[in-house]
């Protein structure tokens, strides 16, 4: 089959940042953490995680009610994402309606937020007879997905992964092969998620959430560095307009990225706990799968969340893969882990990154540490010009991906 | 409470609910065609009044045929004062 290559033509994100890819970009290049101390969650028995990054300033007002009824705020950063992605590919409401456009858009579960409102409600007098009717397109798996093309009058297919912090990477992978294959002429392709102090809790309790800074929130995480303590968790949703390249040549569409490799695998060998080998794996089939060598790749963008075990399984994956001189950084220490949204929020900068020829340091790094040694650590915001990127997204479950971009070059 | 007063109940809670235009709040204004209710809204509607003035009204018959903000007031109304005369 001959396949179609494929570009990205639009990004929105909806960041711990705020909205907006340039509120992104800057608070990153400012060397920023969205990360602040969360003082519910001190009031938890048994948690112990009291920071997050979570979503400041967004008016989800801005989605009339007809659409915004239905969403839970995972589809309300879905769709302030997706609207800028549209906006910025310039793609019309005639072509959002063509048939040609599609989502595939994931969240890792629903919304916990609305369900444990609706199980309190309905335990106290195990009463149906206040449920809304809007309950269940909030909570069903798809809802993310849905709502944006509900919003967005989109008519083409629908596609809604779950793959925990996966997923957002698999969404654009997913999304580059249905365009490779001709399936679908564009696609808004990513992730989001919403913090819940079960997102928390969830880490904390397999020992993999940050506790030890809860008192200054921004010295956490620390991907990489001697005194990680585990993953603060975000939320928040990256979304990406991918088409393909004879489309976004027709249309005269700025072409931001081209979609050059994707691989997603599955590692059995733990449900909780990463392999070096899995992930390594995974990036040699992005590489074989866009007809690529190691020497091709001139940065990796790490999924490191700070954990004890991840980073340094990532790390003996990429020196494998690449060996020690590949500039390599994570943004979990600006943007903490937002989960689904990971992958894409990430890619997202990746792709900035590509275009301003400067790569960003991992925050918080102030000591590497032994265990995470010998690849080439982004240290500080290095003006370097490259060509071509690979973003890892590792999940709980075992589920990793990697996916390729690079800089389109303009004949 | 007054006729008046809860006709302003009724349209304070709908307004929080469903975010209509205030101008549009007119007696004769049509449920779906004026105010853009559909079905979905229809069901929480029942829900936003039961709340509102402590009844249960989501298997009465009148229910079914309420078109208009002005029949929402009467209906309400009606049984509001039904409520009184149980009580």
């Amino acid at each position: 089959m001959q396949m179609r290559r494929v570009v990205v033509t639009g990004m929105g994100a909806v960041s711990p940042f705020g909205r907006g890819v340039e509120c992104l970009m800057a608070n990153l290049t400012a060397g920023q953490s969205a990360v602040t101390a969360v003082p519910e969650l001190a009031r938890i028995t048994g948690l112990r995680s009291w920071v997050a990054a979570r979503v400041p300033g967004i008016d989800p007002k801005q989605i009339p009610r007809k659409f915004r009824r239905s969403m839970s705020s995972m589809s309300v950063f879905a769709t302030l994402a997706s609207y800028d992605a549209i906006a910025q590919a310039g793609l019309t409401p005639e072509a959002c309606t063509s048939g040609d456009l599609g989502v595939v858009i994931g969240s890792t579960i629903g919304p916990t937020q609305v369900i444990e409102e609706f199980f309190r409600d309905f335990f106290t007098d195990r009463s149906l007879e206040r449920m809304r009717s809007t309950l269940f397109f909030q909570i069903m798996n798809h809802s993310c997905a849905t709502n944006v093309a509900q919003a967005l009058d989109i008519t083409g297919r629908i596609l809604a992964p779950a793959a925990a912090c996966s997923t957002g990477c698999q969404a654009v992978g997913y999304g580059y092969e249905l365009i490779a294959m001709g399936k679908q002429e564009f696609l808004l392709c990513g992730g989001a998620d919403e913090f819940h102090p079960l997102s928390a809790a969830t880490f904390d309790v397999m020992t993999a959430a940050s506790t030890r800074y809860n008192d200054c929130p921004r010295r956490t995480p620390r991907p990489f560095d001697h005194d990680r303590d585990g993953v603060v968790c975000g939320e928040g949703s990256g979304i990406l307009l991918l088409e393909s390249l004879e489309s976004a040549r027709r249309r005269g569409a700025r072409i931001l990225a081209e979609v050059l490799g994707f691989a997603t695998v599955t590692d059995p060998i733990s449900i909780a706990n990463p392999g070096a080998e899995s992930m390594a794996t995974c990036m040699q089939k992005a590489l074989l799968d866009g007809g690529l060598a190691p020497g091709d790749i001139d940065y990796v963008n790490a999924h490191a969340t700070a954990t004890l075990q991840g980073d340094p399984a990532e790390c003996e994956a990429i020196l494998r893969v690449f060996g020690d001189g590949i500039p390599v950084s994570s943004l979990k220490g600006h943007l903490g882990h937002t989960m689904a949204a990971s992958g894409a929020l990430e890619l997202i900068a990746t792709v900035e990154m590509l275009n301003r020829g400067t790569l960003l340091p991992t925050l918080n790094l102030d000591a590497v540490d032994p265990s995470c040694a010998g690849v080439r650590h982004v240290r500080g915001v290095e003006a370097i010009p490259i060509q071509r990127a690979v973003k890892n997204s590792f999940a709980l479950g075992g589920v990793n991906s990697s996916l390729i971009v690079g800089r389109y070059a303009y004949d | 409470m007054t006729d008046q007063e809860i006709i302003q109940g009724i349209d304070k809670a709908l307004l929080e609910e469903f975010e209509f235009n205030a101008d549009d709040m007119r007696p004769e204004a049509a449920l779906g065609e004026t105010l853009g209710l559909d079905s979905l809204d229809y069901v929480d509607m029942v829900i936003v009044l039961e709340r509102a003035f402590s009844f249960k009204i989501r298997d009465e018959e009148a229910i079914r045929k309420i078109r208009t903000l002005g029949d929402i007031h009467a209906f309400v109304i009606g049984k509001y004062r039904q409520q009184e005369r149980e009580a």
